[in-house]
């Protein structure tokens, strides 16, 4: 860790503290000079691709989830040798600090800070309530395109197996361990296969993975889209959906953006140590053939 | 197309991919805001919801004009850029020049790949739920 970690006492109640920032702590890191350099780079990471270039947040550089870290092709992410590229481009090195933030509650600042950790970058974290937070509390908005000095990132192996699920795995992990969907009501019960207000994705069949949980991402961020307290996130993922200590759990929502935020919450929040994000979701598994899938608001059985 | 759409179509081709976005984005700064008599009847405007963003929409047709109405958050750059193409392309014009759009005009303006397509989807929506309207209002024969 290269720069002292937030000692925000909400953050203290966390499994993993270092991984959330304040606003107020931006702000200071922000007066003291050391955005943008080395040792801290702050990156925007938003749904709305336009929203960066009317206003961010002083000297923070911007990564699209979908065009930088989305391989063109494949329906996977990109090597390792694009990643290095990607990062020196953005001043960043395999030391820097990185704090993320963005529209949405963190939606997608959290799906990119998946992907950072899929390449095993040590120091990412959360700017806690994200783009609108620091909105909100009137603080400086800049128009102007930061141009870092490239930084040297080396070129390393995408390690998927500790925090990527694919199919096959989500078959056997059935009856073996717990489930988490964070879609909608509505896609859960398949009452409709796209999340309300967005387009359909092309799901063939609507619905959830027999046994799942339901628990909408947006339940663990509050309505100032800060991440609830610790004991609020109990009850929501222990009381609530009956996960328990030790668990090796599987998100999954529609493409893997918003169970990346649940991710976060049951990995870095919560301390499970064995999480994984099913990132082909329902648009793989509503099209696959022969997987089971149930409907209705109950988990269902095998 | 009305000629105004296809020089806005020309313009955003005319443009490196970068800068096809600025451009998206000083549309969005320039859509209208609506007129009182809607502003003040959110209720009276359809949703998109096809649209990652809340945006609004409703139309008047009178002697055979089309008058468009967008309402969308600032927070919503891209979605409030593609409302104002269309508003800037087809505003004023005939029920037929509109219903003559093709449908995927939104795919002309280069976007496609800088956007991704499921984003470009909400402005296609857009332009379904006008032409919709518009045919709602065309006399019965």
């Amino acid at each position: 860790m290269s720069i002292a970690a937030d000692s925000t006492q909400k953050f203290t109640d966390y499994a993993n503290p270092e991984r959330l920032v304040s606003t107020d702590w931006l702000a200071e890191a922000i007066a003291a000079g050391t955005v943008g350099t080395p040792e801290l780079a702050v990156v925007e990471s938003d749904e709305d691709i336009l929203l960066y270039e009317t206003g961010h947040v002083p000297g923070a550089v911007k990564i699209d989830w979908h065009t930088d870290l989305n391989d063109a092709d494949t329906r996977d992410y990109i090597d390792g040798e694009a990643f290095a590229k990607l990062l020196g481009a953005k001043g960043i090195s395999r030391d820097t600090t990185v704090v993320i933030y963005g529209d949405k509650s963190n939606w997608w600042a959290a799906y990119a800070l998946w992907v950072f950790t899929l390449f095993g970058h040590q120091d990412v974290r959360l700017l806690d309530g994200g783009r609108d937070k620091w909105i909100a509390e009137g603080r400086p908005l800049s128009t102007e395109t930061p141009t870092p000095a490239a930084a040297e990132y080396p070129s390393v192996q995408r390690e998927d197996a500790p925090i990527r699920a694919f199919k096959d795995e989500v078959l056997q992990h059935l009856g073996n361990g717990p489930l988490i969907d964070v879609r909608s009501p509505e896609e859960y019960t398949g009452a409709r296969t796209s999340m309300p207000a967005y387009p359909e994705e092309g799901a063939l069949r609507g619905g959830h993975i027999p046994t799942a949980a339901s628990v909408p991402w947006a339940k663990a961020a509050a309505e100032d889209g800060t991440f609830r307290t610790r004991a609020e996130l109990e009850a929501i993922y222990l009381d609530g959906a009956g996960l328990r200590a030790g668990d090796d759990v599987v998100a999954y929502c529609r493409i893997g953006e918003r169970s990346s935020h649940t991710w976060f919450v049951l990995k870095h929040l919560l301390g499970f140590d064995k999480v994984r994000n099913y990132d082909g979701s329902w648009t793989e598994w509503g099209n696959a053939v022969r997987v089971p899938i149930a409907k209705g608001e109950a988990p269902g059985t095998l | 197309m009305p000629a105004e759409l296809l020089e806005i179509i020309d313009d955003f081709q005319a443009l490196e991919e970068p800068e096809r976005l600025q451009l998206l984005l000083e549309f969005s700064r320039s859509l209208p805001a609506l007129p009182d008599r809607f502003a003040e009847h959110p209720e009276l405007l359809e949703q998109v919801v096809e649209c990652q963003s809340p945006l609004f929409l409703t139309l008047e047709v009178a002697d055979d004009r089309v008058q468009l109405f967008f309402s969308a958050p600032p927070e919503a750059p891209t979605t409030r850029g593609f409302a104002s193409v269309l508003h800037e392309g087809l505003n004023g014009h005939s029920v037929r020049e509109i219903l003559a759009v093709p449908d995927d005009m939104p795919e002309q303006l280069g976007l496609t790949h800088a956007l991704t397509p499921l984003r470009l989807r909400g402005m296609t929506a857009m332009l379904g739920r006008i032409k919709r309207q518009v045919r709602a209002q065309l006399p019965n024969d």
